[in-house]
C-alpha cells in the first residue's frame, strides 16, 4: 500500500539531514507506527508520502502511485491529518465537516457511519466554533474531516502530542476501529507506550530507522535479561546502582530502575542493603519498546 | 538599573542579528534622500508646452525664443491650430499653451500694452500653477528688459484660462490619485495575506493534498476582494460626488471597466506576493515596501512624472496605477471617451495578463 | 529547641480563580516544601494553566489566599517573580542568541553581578559538557540540549523554587532521562520543583503528585500512596482513573 525506497530528504542546502536512505513498506489494511522524537524526520516523511514535499532522493508509492508523478491521484484519494491542528478556527464544527467534504466531492451523509462514533463525541458541540475546542476535541474533528471521503490510506501525523492521557487512549480506540474497516493507516508518535497498539512499528530517530517488526518482535530482539530495581527512595537507589561494578546501564523508569548486567549479581541485594535502601527487589521484566528504543540509541 | 541595561543590551543584539530589519533601518533614510533630492521635486523642468503665434513679428520672435531658452519649458512646435491644441489638451500632451493673438503687433505698437492668452491643464491645480506663475514671471521679465533697452515700458500682459478645473481645486488630482492607491494597496495586501494566512495556520497543507484544484484557491481568494474592492470604488464616487463636488463627467462604465482591470492588476500582485511570504507580517510588509511606496511617488499625483530623471520615468511606466491614474483623469475629469484612453487600457490589459500568468504559474502546489 | 525545618515555599488556601460565570479553578487548597519535587498533574482544561499562572503571580486570583516563598500572590508579586524560576516548553531561550549571551541576558535580569554570571557560566558550560559550544545560536542546537539550557538558565539564580511546564514533550527518551538527573540535583540544592507533564512515568519521579480536575485538586498524595489508595500499580492508571469521568472535556 505504501513503499518508500531509498528516501532522502535535507534541509539548509544539506546542512540539516532530515532522512537518511529510508526503505520501508506498509501492507494494506495495517496500522504501522512511526516512533520517534522531534527532529526523528516523522513530519518530513509525512510530508513526503502526501506529495507536500519532494525527496532529494529515492522512490514512494501511495496506494500504487508515485509521489511525484502521480500525485493528483493521491491527493485525491488520501486522508490527512498534519501535525498542529490544521482546521479553520473561526467556522464551527459542522461548518468544517461540511467544507472539508464538498472539497471531496462527498457529502457528510455519504460516509458518515465511518465517522459514526468519533462525530457523535463532538456532535453536542456542531455549532461551536473549532477555536475554542478543547485539543482532544480538536483532534476528534480533525480525524472525522481526514475520514469523511473514506479514503484508502489515512496518515496521521503526532495526532495525540500535547494531549492528555484519557483523549489520547480514546483516539487509539477510534483507530483500531477504523483499522477493521480495512484503512492502512500510518500514525506517528513520540510516546512509546502507543508502539504496542501498532501492527508494526518504525523506531525512528535522527532520519534514521533503528529498527522495523512488530512490536513484539522489536522487544524479542532487546539482548540479554532486563531487570526492574525497586527501593523505597528511587532517587538514592539511581546513585547506588550505577556505581555499582556489575551494572551495565541503568535507566530511570518511573518507580522501577530497567537495569541490565555485565556480569552476575549476585550481590547487589546487599550491596544495596548495605547502602541503607529498604524494601528491595529485582526482578526479571520483558523488555518495554521504550527500553528497545533507548538501547538502540547508543 | 542593570537589568535595564542588560535588556536593552539583548534588544540591540536582536536588531543587529536581523537583516531584513536593518536594510530597512538603513537602507530607508538613504534612498528616501536620494529620490526626494535628486529625484522628485515639484520644481518645472521641460514641461511639455505648445505656442501658436498668430502675429508673427519681431517681438513676438524674441519672446519666444526667451521661453526656448529658458530650462523650464519644452515647446511643442507641431501644434498650431485651435482643434490641434484641443485635441493636444485632451490627450494631455502639452500642459499649457501660449498663443500670441493676430493683433499682438499693432496693439502693442500702438498702446504699448498686448495681451497674450495662456491656457493651462489645471488637472494638476498644483502643476498649473506652478507653470502659469514660470510663465508670467518670465513675461514681466522680458517687459521689464525690453524697457531698458527700448526706452519704452512694455505692457505684455497674459491672460489665464484654466482648462477641465477652472476654480484650480485639489480634489480633481487627488481623488484620482487616491482611488488609484486605495484600489492598489487593498487588493495588494488583502490577497496576499489572505493566501499566507492559509499557509500559517497550515489548512493549506489540508487543501493542497485534497483534490482541490490549485486554481480554486486562487479563484476563491480572489473574488471576494474583487467585489469588495468594486463596491469601494462606487463608494468613492458617490463620495467625491455628495461631498467634493467632483462629479464623472465622461462614461461610468468606462470608468467601471478600467476600474476592474486595474483591480485584477493589482489581486495579481497581491498573488505573486503571497508566493514567497512566509508570515500575515511578511506578506504586509511586502505590500507596504514593495507596492504603497512606489504607486505614491510613481503614479504621478503627487509629483508629476515628466520632472522626473529618464530613469525613473521608465521605471513608474511600470506601475500600473501611473496609466489607471491618466484614465481616470481622462474619463473623469476631461469626460473623454474610449478613443482617448485606448492606449492606456491596453497597457493595463497587458499588465494583468501578464502578472495573472506568471502567479497562476509560480503557485506552489508544494509545501 | 527551635524547629529546623524550613517554611513551606507554597502555601495556597482556598485559591479561586473565576472568568466571568465560568470557574477555572475552585478552592485549591495545598502546600508545597522546601526541597520537594511536585508533579502538576492534569488534562488539557482542568485549569492547570491557571492555577500555575496564579502562583507565577502572573494572574490575579478572584479569592483564596496563596504565598509564594513567603511572599503574597497579591501584593507582593515582584518579589515573588524575583523568588521563582520559570520555563516552558514553546518558549525559553532566545534563538538568535547565543548560549552564552542567553546565560548572560536571564543572570542580568535577576540582578546578578558580572562577576557572579562569569562564575555561573563557567559552572554551567561545564555541568552541561557545553563549554565548546558557549559562542553557538541556540537556534542551532539539538532540541535535547536546548531543553537542558533552558532548565539551567531558569535556576541561574538559585530561585527558591522553579516552575517547569510540560519541560520533556517531543524529547528523545536518553535526554529526558538526562534532564531528569539536572532536576534532581536542582532539587538537592535545595530548589523546589513544581513541574507538569503528559509523561506519567515523570510523576513516578515526584515526591507528591497533584491531579486536576474540572477545576478542583481531585487527588494529592506520594504515587506510591495513590496508587495503593486506587488498588493500581502505575500511575497513568491512577490518572485515567480519575480523570476519565471528568465533564469539562470540551472547554
Amino acid at each position: 500500500m505504501i513503499t518508500l525506497t531509498n528516501i532522502k530528504k535535507t534541509y539548509n542546502k544539506g546542512a540539516v539531514q532530515a532522512l537518511n536512505d529510508i526503505s520501508f513498506s506498509v501492507e494494506k489494511g495495517e496500522l504501522f507506527g512511526l516512533i520517534g522524537p522531534d527532529g526523528a524526520g516523522k513530519t518530513s516523511l509525512f510530508r513526503i508520502l502526501t506529495t507536500l514535499l519532494l525527496p532529494d532522493a529515492g522512490q514512494a508509492t501511495v496506494d500504487g502511485c508515485d509521489v511525484i508523478k502521480d500525485y493528483r491521484q493521491i491527493r485525491n484519494r488520501v486522508g490527512y491529518m498534519p501535525g498542529r491542528f490544521s482546521l479553520y478556527q473561526d467556522l464551527t464544527v459542522e461548518e468544517n465537516l461540511n467544507f472539508f467534504a464538498t472539497v471531496f466531492g462527498t457529502t457528510i451523509k455519504e460516509n458518515y457511519d465511518l465517522i459514526k462514533d468519533i462525530y457523535q463525541q463532538i456532535e453536542p458541540f456542531k455549532d461551536r466554533r473549532a477555536g475554542k475546542l478543547s485539543g482532544g476535541m480538536k483532534q476528534k474533528l480533525a480525524l472525522s474531516c481526514a475520514l469523511i471521503h473514506k479514503p484508502s490510506v489515512l496518515f496521521l501525523d503526532e495526532p495525540t502530542t500535547g494531549v492528555d492521557v484519557v483523549s489520547r487512549k480514546e483516539f487509539w480506540a477510534m483507530l483500531k476501529k477504523l483499522k477493521q474497516e480495512g484503512i492502512t493507516i500510518l500514525v506517528s508518535t513520540p510516546y512509546m507506550d502507543e508502539a504496542n497498539l501498532c501492527d508494526r512499528i518504525a523506531l525512528v530517530q535522527k532520519g534514521d530507522i533503528l529498527s522495523i517488526d512488530k512490536p513484539a518482535g522489536v522487544v524479542s530482539s532487546f539482548p540479554g535479561e532486563l531487570y526492574a530495581v525497586r527501593a523505597a527512595n528511587t532517587h538514592l537507589l539511581l546513585q547506588d546502582v550505577r556505581s555499582y561494578p556489575g551494572t551495565a546501564t541503568c535507566f530511570a523508569f518511573g518507580d522501577a530502575l530497567h537495569v541490565t548486567f555485565s556480569s552476575e549479581a549476585k550481590d547487589l541485594k546487599d550491596y544495596l542493603h548495605s547502602k541503607g535502601h529498604m524494601d528491595v527487589s529485582i526482578v526479571k521484566i520483558d523488555p518495554t519498546i521504550e527500553d528497545c528504543f533507548i538501547h538502540l540509541l547508543k | 538599573m542593570r537589568q535595564l541595561i542588560t535588556f536593552i543590551r539583548k534588544e540591540f543584539l536582536h536588531v543587529f542579528r536581523d537583516r531584513k530589519t536593518l536594510l530597512m533601518l538603513f537602507g530607508l533614510p538613504i534612498a528616501q534622500i536620494v529620490l526626494f533630492g535628486f529625484a522628485l521635486s515639484n520644481e518645472i523642468k521641460n514641461s511639455r508646452i505648445a505656442i501658436t503665434d498668430y502675429s508673427k513679428d519681431a517681438v513676438t520672435e524674441q519672446l519666444i525664443s526667451k521661453i526656448a531658452s529658458s530650462n523650464y519649458f519644452d515647446i511643442q512646435r507641431t501644434v498650431q491650430s485651435a482643434t490641434q491644441l484641443e485635441a493636444a489638451f485632451k490627450k494631455g500632451d502639452i500642459r499649457m499653451a501660449v498663443i500670441f493673438p493676430a493683433n499682438f503687433a499693432n496693439d502693442l505698437v500702438h498702446t504699448g500694452k498686448a495681451t497674450i492668452q495662456v491656457i493651462a491643464d489645471a488637472s494638476d491645480p498644483n502643476l498649473a500653477t506652478t507653470i502659469t506663475n514660470y510663465i508670467t514671471r518670465l513675461v514681466n521679465d522680458f517687459n521689464t528688459q525690453t524697457a531698458l533697452t527700448a526706452g519704452k515700458p512694455l505692457q505684455i500682459l497674459p491672460e489665464m484660462q484654466f482648462l477641465y478645473n477652472p476654480e484650480l481645486r485639489g480634489a480633481p488630482n487627488f481623488v484620482p490619485g487616491v482611488m488609484a492607491l486605495v484600489l492598489m494597496l487593498v487588493c495588494t495586501m488583502m490577497t496576499s495575506v489572505a493566501i499566507v494566512k492559509e499557509k500559517e495556520l497550515g489548512t493549506m497543507e489540508i487543501l493542497l493534498v485534497s483534490p482541490f484544484k490549485p486554481i480554486y484557491i486562487i479563484i476563491s481568494k480572489l473574488t471576494p476582494n474583487l467585489l469588495i474592492s468594486v463596491v469601494n470604488l462606487f463608494i468613492i464616487l458617490i463620495l467625491s460626488s455628495v461631498f467634493l463636488d467632483l462629479h464623472v463627467k465622461g462614461s461610468i462604465l468606462l470608468l467601471t471597466f478600467d476600474s476592474i482591470l486595474f483591480i485584477l492588476t493589482s489581486l495579481s500582485i497581491g498573488l505573486l506576493l503571497s508566493i514567497n511570504a512566509k508570515t500575515q507580517q511578511g506578506a504586509m510588509m511586502g505590500s507596504m515596501m514593495g507596492m504603497m511606496l512606489p504607486t505614491m511617488l510613481l503614479t504621478g499625483f503627487l509629483f508629476p512624472i515628466e520632472n522626473m530623471p529618464v530613469p525613473l520615468q521608465v521605471l513608474a511606466n511600470l506601475v500600473p496605477s501611473r496609466w489607471y491614474f491618466i484614465i481616470v483623469k481622462k474619463v473623469m475629469l476631461k469626460g473623454l471617451g474610449i478613443a482617448a484612453v485606448w492606449k492606456e487600457t491596453l497597457i493595463l490589459t497587458g499588465m494583468c495578463l501578464f502578472l495573472f500568468t506568471i502567479s497562476l504559474r509560480r503557485f506552489k502546489i508544494r509545501l | 529547641m527551635p524547629s529546623s525545618i524550613p517554611p513551606p515555599v507554597i502555601t495556597t488556601d482556598k485559591l479561586t480563580k473565576r472568568f466571568g460565570h465560568f470557574v477555572a479553578a475552585s478552592e485549591l487548597t495545598f502546600q508545597v516544601d522546601k526541597g520537594e519535587i511536585f508533579g502538576f498533574l492534569g488534562a488539557n482544561g482542568a485549569g492547570k494553566t491557571t492555577a500555575m499562572r496564579m502562583l507565577c503571580g502572573l494572574l490575579k486570583p478572584s479569592s483564596g489566599k496563596a504565598t509564594i516563598a513567603g511572599f503574597d500572590v497579591y501584593t507582593q508579586t515582584e518579589k515573588i517573580k524575583r523568588s521563582i524560576g520559570y520555563m516552558s516548553q514553546k518558549f525559553s531561550l532566545y534563538d538568535n542568541l547565543t548560549v552564552a549571551e542567553n546565560i548572560r541576558f536571564y543572570g542580568g535580569i535577576y540582578g546578578m553581578s558580572i562577576a557572579e554570571i562569569r562564575a555561573k557560566t563557567a559552572e554551567l558550560l561545564q555541568e552541561l559538557q557545553l563549554e565548546k559550544e558557549a559562542k553557538t545560536l541556540v537556534s542551532d542546537l539539538p532540541l535535547g540540549w536546548k531543553q537542558k539550557l533552558a532548565f539551567s538558565v531558569s535556576i541561574v539564580h538559585n530561585p527558591d523554587i522553579v516552575f517547569l511546564d510540560e519541560p520533556t514533550g517531543g524529547v528523545d527518551p536518553v535526554t529526558r532521562r538526562q534532564f531528569w538527573d539536572l532536576i534532581y540535583h536542582a532539587a538537592d540544592r535545595g530548589v523546589t520543583i513544581f513541574v507538569t507533564t503528559h509523561y506519567m512515568d515523570e510523576a513516578e519521579y515526584c515526591n507528591r503528585v497533584s491531579i486536576m480536575v474540572d477545576g478542583i485538586i481531585a487527588a494529592l498524595d506520594s504515587p506510591t500512596r495513590l496508587k495503593q489508595q486506587f488498588g493500581l500499580d502505575n500511575m497513568e492508571d491512577v490518572f485515567y482513573e480519575l480523570a476519565r469521568n471528568a465533564k469539562r472535556k470540551a472547554d
